[in-house]
């Protein structure tokens, strides 16, 4: 008996080894098949194109109202009015043109990592150490209490770190550090589809552009940055070549790409159709990792937010930093351009948020 | 094996930018690269292997051709993060790009160490400076002493003896030896303890990787979908990168004149001029449309059938050519797609009844194929039942109707139509602020339960009424 649960044990090792060294080598290959249709860089494809000349950008609006860390933002899509998030559980919708606060609720949980604006600007989404998402209807009814009106939708079993609405105010994406992102539908708070592959945390998503709008790009804690199918839930491409967390992902405009900020001080280009990275934007000088990214309204500018509380803008196609904003005094946690491209908002640890244009 | 580590990891280890930091904080003091170090003088006292913060500044901006503004924000994080500590006003983690004299942190104390600065580590540093100043301490200081002199009341005795141990060693060494080891304690833990308004820049945000379910085991399964995975892959067809790099210099050239951070925008960006005539003129709907955005309905489909204004436009013309429900059956699988999931069988049917029903008012032309598998599915109702005919439908508009709406004289029309907004006059005054209104915000459009209908129909983008 003893000896026969011993020869098993050796089969199942044995097994499992040579499954090991299998999946490696098709990974070694997966990689050749991906470098032999590598025929050229992206700067040297992008060196016939006009230099970037001077670049100017200040800080058009600065939001002061948060009491603590500023953690994430997102625009409406009347292009002026936004949703921030704080640690110490605020969520506010500003008209920043303006700077007048419209709206102001206190989630019962600190770090609220995540919020959203409804596409059709009637209400908003936002969650963090509740594990959960909510939704809340914007009203300007005398007695407001927009706490009473709040829908739980999502339920995840760690924090949630990112979410988005689709096309409409029924569904909503989120992303959550139990290593799963999950499609909702935001009346009956029932799950619609669930995402699983991250082998940790997964920190941030973006929903394709694209005009069959079927897919949405995610990324983690295990460096990975994954494309996924809406409908059927499988990964449909997955690409590891960052050194640590991916903080941030966001499609180029197109949609036939995305880029990525992450805790490795490197923000990277990933192309979907040749399904690999295309390029990095990184400089010696820059060692703090980036938070956030999204991409000027042609894809030729890349915002990316870092923790050392600087705004980089990289030049898309030519690789090279165009500029460096200063203006924060914390970490830039959160950063987003507007829908119709004329700014963009940045959220800071400093308790404010900017407009820069 | 797992990944993902041991419950309550270090917290600095999530700190890749201190080994980055670190780097550069050697190839600071290498001996031929480096920073020049002489002694400073502080006072009447001579530190040796010191440097002043311009030597800090100068050299990064030497060595990695950046400006002395971003030399100095980044020589900043460095002694804020207590690697680089001054010698003069101590209590100040400030870069100042003068003759201040600053100094390498040891690396004994280096941010990075794994060991973590204990109470009892503090305790003893506060009953130090306690001694030595005679009870004058800061006030922070004096907080955090008396509380944990509560706190860890039974070791007391023991921190005392430490300190006066210490003290007396110090007072061995010569003066500028016990000045620096005094800076470098004292950086220690200002980074260690900030004192309140102070940023603390070891503050992570929530831990990651901290959930059991997450952490991947190493088992046969997993290298089983490893490998199903790579496989896929394998099989999935590539594009060459110079194709793929093509297509963003064409999509830059095409876009960069309607990126208003890049190309401006007319008559003027309102968050520089604080003038909103811009949204007015590009609101959802309006009469008549500018001409930068006629021209991009003509870059593709998707942007013609996106925008609110463009899509009507796109009605009309089809209605001209009889297949206008072509678009309105889209519509509806739109509101399908991304509608409430109760409502989903009574959209199906309305669909059905409406363009697929053998008879129906507004029956779409779908291939045979398609239609029959689209009747089969509906018995079924999901949300993506549609998702064939829809296709098929959007690639016959695409292909097929939106070349000739462009050729059309309807859209000949509109771009001979459109306007070009002349450019903002410069104000004479330009430091007078011009007064900025506030719009209407979307929630406020509607009744309230209207609200809910209006939330229902996909990409439909809040029209906001502008005040002039």
């Amino acid at each position: 008996m003893h000896s026969r649960m011993a020869t098993e044990g050796l089969r199942e090792n044995e097994t499992l080894a040579s499954l090991k060294s299998e999946a490696e080598s098709l990974k070694g290959k997966l990689e050749e098949e991906r470098a032999k249709l590598h025929d050229v860089e992206l700067h040297q494809v992008a060196e016939r194109v006009e230099a970037l000349g001077q670049f100017v950008m200040k800080t058009r609006r600065t939001l002061k109202g948060h009491g603590n860390k500023v953690l994430c933002m997102d625009w409406c899509k009347d292009k002026r009015r936004i949703v921030s998030s704080s640690q110490d559980g605020k969520v506010i919708v500003w008209d920043s043109f303006t700077t007048n606060k419209e709206h102001a609720v206190t989630m019962p949980c600190t770090w609220v990592m995540a919020c959203a604006y409804a596409p059709s600007g009637c209400a908003i989404a936002c969650g963090g150490l509740d594990n959960k998402c909510s939704v809340y209807p914007l009203t300007f009814e005398k007695n407001e209490n927009m706490a009473a009106k709040k829908k739980s939708v999502a339920m995840h079993t760690n924090y949630l770190s990112a979410c988005s609405f689709t096309n409409s105010d029924m569904q909503i994406l989120t992303a959550s550090g139990d290593g799963t992102c999950a499609l909702w539908d935001v009346e009956s708070g029932q799950l619609l589809q669930s995402f699983h592959g991250h082998g940790a945390d997964v920190l941030c998503l973006d929903l394709a552009p694209s005009e069959t709008g079927n897919t949405f790009v995610s990324g983690g804690c295990d460096k990975k940055a994954m494309v996924w199918d809406m409908r059927s839930g499988q990964c449909i491409q997955s690409f590891e070549t960052h050194d640590s967390d991916i903080n941030s992902v966001r499609y180029y405009p197109s949609g036939d790409a995305f880029a990525s900020g992450s805790d490795d001080a490197t923000c990277r280009l990933y192309d979907l159709r040749a399904d690999r990275e295309v390029a990095i934007y990184s400089k010696e000088s820059i060692i703090f990792g980036a938070s956030s990214v999204d991409f000027s309204l042609s894809g030729r500018l890349l915002f990316a937010g870092y923790n050392d509380y600087t705004i980089n803008v990289w030049d898309v196609l030519k690789g090279s930093r165009v500029s460096i904003l200063f203006g924060h005094e914390n970490r830039v946690s959160t950063l987003r351009v507007s829908p119709d491209g004329t700014a963009f908002c940045s959220g800071s640890w400093d308790h404010t948020l900017r407009i820069w244009a | 094996m797992t990944i993902g580590g041991p419950r309550g990891r270090h917290p600095r280890l999530q700190m890749p930018c201190l080994r980055k930091m670190e780097r550069m904080i050697v190839s600071m003091q290498d001996p031929d690269m480096g920073i020049k170090m002489r002694n400073q003088r502080l006072l009447i006292t001579v530190i040796p292997h010191a440097m002043t913060g311009n030597d800090i500044v100068e050299w990064l901006i030497q060595k990695y051709g950046i400006s002395e503004e971003e030399a100095l924000h980044l020589g900043n994080l460095i002694v804020k993060h207590g690697y680089i500590y001054p010698l003069r006003d101590p209590r100040s983690l400030v870069l100042r790009a003068d003759e201040s004299p600053y100094r390498f942190q040891t690396p004994y104390f280096w941010t990075s160490t794994k060991w973590p600065a204990t109470e009892l580590d503090y305790a003893i540093y506060l009953a130090k400076k306690n001694i030595r100043k005679q009870g004058d301490l800061i006030e922070h200081e004096k907080d955090n002493y008396n509380l944990l002199h509560k706190r860890i009341n039974h070791t007391w005795d023991f921190v005392v003896m430490q300190a006066r141990e210490q003290l007396r060693a110090a007072k061995q060494r010569r003066k500028g030896d016990r000045i620096v080891i005094d800076c470098q304690e004292q950086a220690f833990w200002l980074v260690n303890r900030p004192p309140p308004g102070a940023p603390n820049v070891l503050e992570q945000g929530p831990e990651r990787r901290n959930c059991h379910t997450t952490r991947v085991q190493l088992n046969m399964d997993y290298y089983k979908r490893e490998i199903e995975y790579c496989r896929k892959a394998m099989a999935r067809t590539r594009v060459k990168s110079s194709i793929c790099l093509e297509g963003y210099i064409k999509f830059n050239e095409q876009y960069v004149p309607h990126d208003p951070i890049m190309s401006g925008c007319l008559p003027s960006n309102p968050w520089i001029t604080d003038d909103t005539t811009y949204w007015v003129m590009n609101a959802p709907t309006v009469t008549t449309p500018t001409k930068l955005r006629v021209e991009r309905w003509g870059f593709n489909f998707s942007e013609l059938i996106m925008d609110p204004l463009g899509r009507a436009q796109l009605l009309e013309f089809l209605k001209k050519e009889f297949s206008a429900e072509n678009l309105s059956f889209w519509e509806a699988c739109e509101e399908l797609r991304y509608g409430e999931q109760s409502r989903i069988a009574e959209i199906v049917d309305s669909i059905y009844q409406q363009f697929l029903a053998p008879g129906a008012t507004r029956w779409v032309n779908i291939d045979s194929k398609t239609m029959e598998r689209t009747l089969e599915g509906i018995k079924t109702p999901h949300r993506y039942v549609m998702d064939d005919a829809q296709m098929h439908i959007y690639m016959l508009m695409k292909k097929d109707s939106y070349p000739r709406f462009l050729k059309s004289d309807l859209y000949k029309n509109l771009l001979a139509e459109a306007i070009i907004p002349p450019e903002t006059k410069k104000r004479v005054f330009p430091f007078m602020r011009k007064q900025r209104h506030s719009s209407p915000s979307p929630a406020l459009l509607l009744p309230a339960g209207d609200a809910e209908e209006r939330g229902r129909s996909p990409s439909t983008a809040p029209v906001p009424e502008e005040e002039s």
